[in-house]
């Protein structure tokens, strides 16, 4: 085998991986990526070090929730709340496993206990309560445990007077908690009414994918609400849509920057230029 | 059971008519010979009925699913016409459209005046192209936001009907923010100083169902369900089979029985002796029944009592450790 060959195989092995969701594990592909944008094979070590974008087109890669908090907060002010609330299996799921074995099989691919962290950092010195969801957890899906630790974050900004920040990065809600996920979507956005009446800020950045339940509840009713460049944010699946309206979709159909054409976010962010901007609006709209 | 002809038969029901078919044959072969079959026809009709009893008392969830999804269930406007009087239809979302698949109106039930809306299935091809088959647009939940706020203004219950498959997933209602607009509906649900009463008449699937049961009371039709994906949906994702769906309905735990075991529903109400298309006047009955109790219930909550026990039900579900 060529070293060309090496790496025709592994882009087509990485392009199926990307398009049905498995995880390859080769150990000699770890210190590369491929870029899912430009095609490009990166050394995993430039990635890291610029922020995991692209540095040839910009393309901004899924990133883990403290790796963005990191990004966000300022060092050291990031204290985490509520990762007391850890998930259970009310419905005794299984379909070809069973939801705890999802549960545990997540937590090693991703180590986190659910898909979201929440806590209050400083922006700038800025005191901010933030939430941020994690894709490697189970495709960043909404149970209960979601559901409640944003409550519960939102409710303790309200009860602050804190503003907030959600990072938003999801399939939707989780399916092997059925209606009680679907409840989530409502709860949250309950939640949200509240910060509404008491006049507090409440910001969402939706990043790489939102999509679903996340979409229809607290991820698009921000005051502001701003996507990460590239992103995919939609209500319904690409292919859900193209095999409903029996008709292919235009490339960058649900991207921020098709959504931002179409009125529906206030603007978008460069990963590098996040918590610059974050910390003039949170100014702007505290500092009277 | 009346209308027996003109119903559609679901495939586990074919029994009771193969039985009935039967029963027919024999009235006719006596009349035909003149043998007295009356003892005959008399216990098999007792078996008949205690068949059909017994088959619908334990209706499997999948076919519960079937009943819920029947062609010939009643939909909005039969209940609009059936429990309110002098329903007035009020149309558009007031920025370019009026969406079919969600209809609502003014209209009185039992004397109390009340903002009705649900999304609509026609029941034709034709009635069912005109409104996309019960699958709203963003369009559909912004007028109902508009007649929620309506009915908040003029202190007036809001009662929303829930038969949806899920809201349409469609190229336009992605750039127009189907996601948005179903969003929007939940936050400002729990704004309202009314009573909402939301039930489930049919299929309560996803936010597209949601976006109008952020309710004080929530209430299911007896076969009706309630999902975060339609089992089909669930199959092909997690199975990667969408054949699974018989098994995914199971796991899923849609019917009422189990969403009040968790709290997601308040009340089931009894549908007529094999489901609400068999007698839909009976059906409307009770609802309108379910419905007068519940208005009743409320009626004495002050605005913020409304708000906050609205706001406490919805908080208090879901299901973790800590």
């Amino acid at each position: 085998m060529t070293l060309t060959d090496w790496f025709n195989k592994r882009k087509i092995q990485q392009i199926a991986a990307r398009d049905n969701d498995v995880y390859i594990d080769d150990s000699i592909g770890k210190l590369w990526t491929l870029c899912y944008n430009c095609n490009s094979q990166l050394p995993k070590k430039d990635l890291d070090s610029n922020l995991n974008v692209c540095p040839n087109c910009d393309y901004h890669f899924r990133i883990g929730a403290y790796d963005r908090i990191k990004l966000i907060a300022d060092e050291d002010t990031f204290e985490e709340m509520f990762s007391n609330i850890k998930p259970t299996d009310p419905l005794d799921f299984f379909d070809t496993q069973s939801y705890t074995m999802r549960q545990v099989s997540a937590h090693e691919k991703s180590g986190l206990d659910e898909a979201v962290i929440v806590g209050t950092c400083e922006i700038d010195g800025q005191k901010t309560a933030i939430a941020v969801m994690d894709f490697e957890y189970m495709g960043g899906s909404m149970g209960s445990v979601v559901g409640e630790r944003i409550t519960r974050i939102l409710e303790y900004a309200h009860d602050t007077k804190l503003p907030s920040v959600v990072f938003t990065s999801s399939g939707g809600a989780r399916m092997q908690e059925s209606a009680l996920s679907l409840m989530q979507m409502a709860k949250t956005s309950c939640a949200v009414a509240k910060l509404n009446e008491a006049g507090l800020l409440y910001i969402t950045v939706l990043c790489e994918p939102t999509f679903g339940g996340v979409t229809a509840s607290f991820g698009t009713i921000g005051d502001i609400i701003i996507a990460e460049k590239g992103a995919r944010i939609g209500f319904a699946g690409r292919r859900v849509i193209e095999q409903t309206i029996r008709q292919k979709l235009p490339a960058d159909f649900q991207t921020a920057e098709y959504l931002l054409k179409c009125g529906q976010i206030d603007f978008i962010v460069e990963r590098k230029d996040m918590k610059e901007k974050l910390s003039k609006l949170i100014n702007l709209h505290t500092k009277k | 059971m009346s209308n027996d002809k003109r119903v559609q038969v679901l495939e586990f029901e074919k029994p009771i008519y193969t039985m009935k078919e039967k029963i027919e044959e024999l009235k006719k072969t006596s009349q035909d010979t003149n043998i007295d079959y009356k003892d005959e026809i008399k216990k098999l009709e007792e078996q008949t009925k205690i068949y059909q009893k017994e088959l619908y008392e334990k209706l499997e969830p999948y076919q519960k699913l079937q009943i819920a999804r029947h062609p010939q269930r009643p939909n909005f406007m039969d209940f609009a016409q059936l429990i309110c009087e002098d329903f007035i239809e009020l149309h558009g979302d007031r920025h370019g459209a009026d969406d079919k698949a969600i209809v609502g109106g003014v209209g009185k039930i039992d004397g109390t005046p009340v903002m009705l809306i649900g999304t609509m299935k026609g029941k034709t091809t034709k009635e069912n192209l005109e409104c996309n088959f019960g699958m709203p647009q963003p369009q559909g939940y912004r007028k109902a936001l508009r007649l929620f706020n309506h009915a908040n203004r003029f202190n007036m219950p809001i009662i929303t009907l829930v038969d949806t498959m899920g809201a349409y997933p469609g190229m336009l209602a992605e750039e127009t923010g189907q996601g948005e607009a179903i969003a929007m509906n939940l936050r400002e649900m729990a704004k309202m100083e009314v009573p909402i009463i939301a039930t489930i008449t049919g299929e309560g699937c996803s936010g597209g169902a949601l976006g109008l049961a952020v309710a004080n009371k929530v209430m299911i039709l007896e076969h009706a369900y309630y999902t975060v994906i339609s089992p089909e949906g669930c199959a092909s994702i997690l199975w990667k089979d969408a054949s699974m769906a018989k098994v995914a309905t199971d796991a899923l735990k849609i019917t009422g029985e189990d969403l009040l075991k968790y709290g997601i529903v308040d009340e089931i109400v009894k549908e007529p002796l094999g489901g609400a298309h068999y007698d839909i006047e009976k059906m409307a009955q009770n609802l309108k029944e379910a419905l007068v109790k519940s208005l009743k219930e409320f009626s004495k909550m002050s605005k913020k009592q409304l708000k906050e026990q609205r706001y406490s039900k919805f908080r208090g579900m879901g299901v973790f450790i800590q």
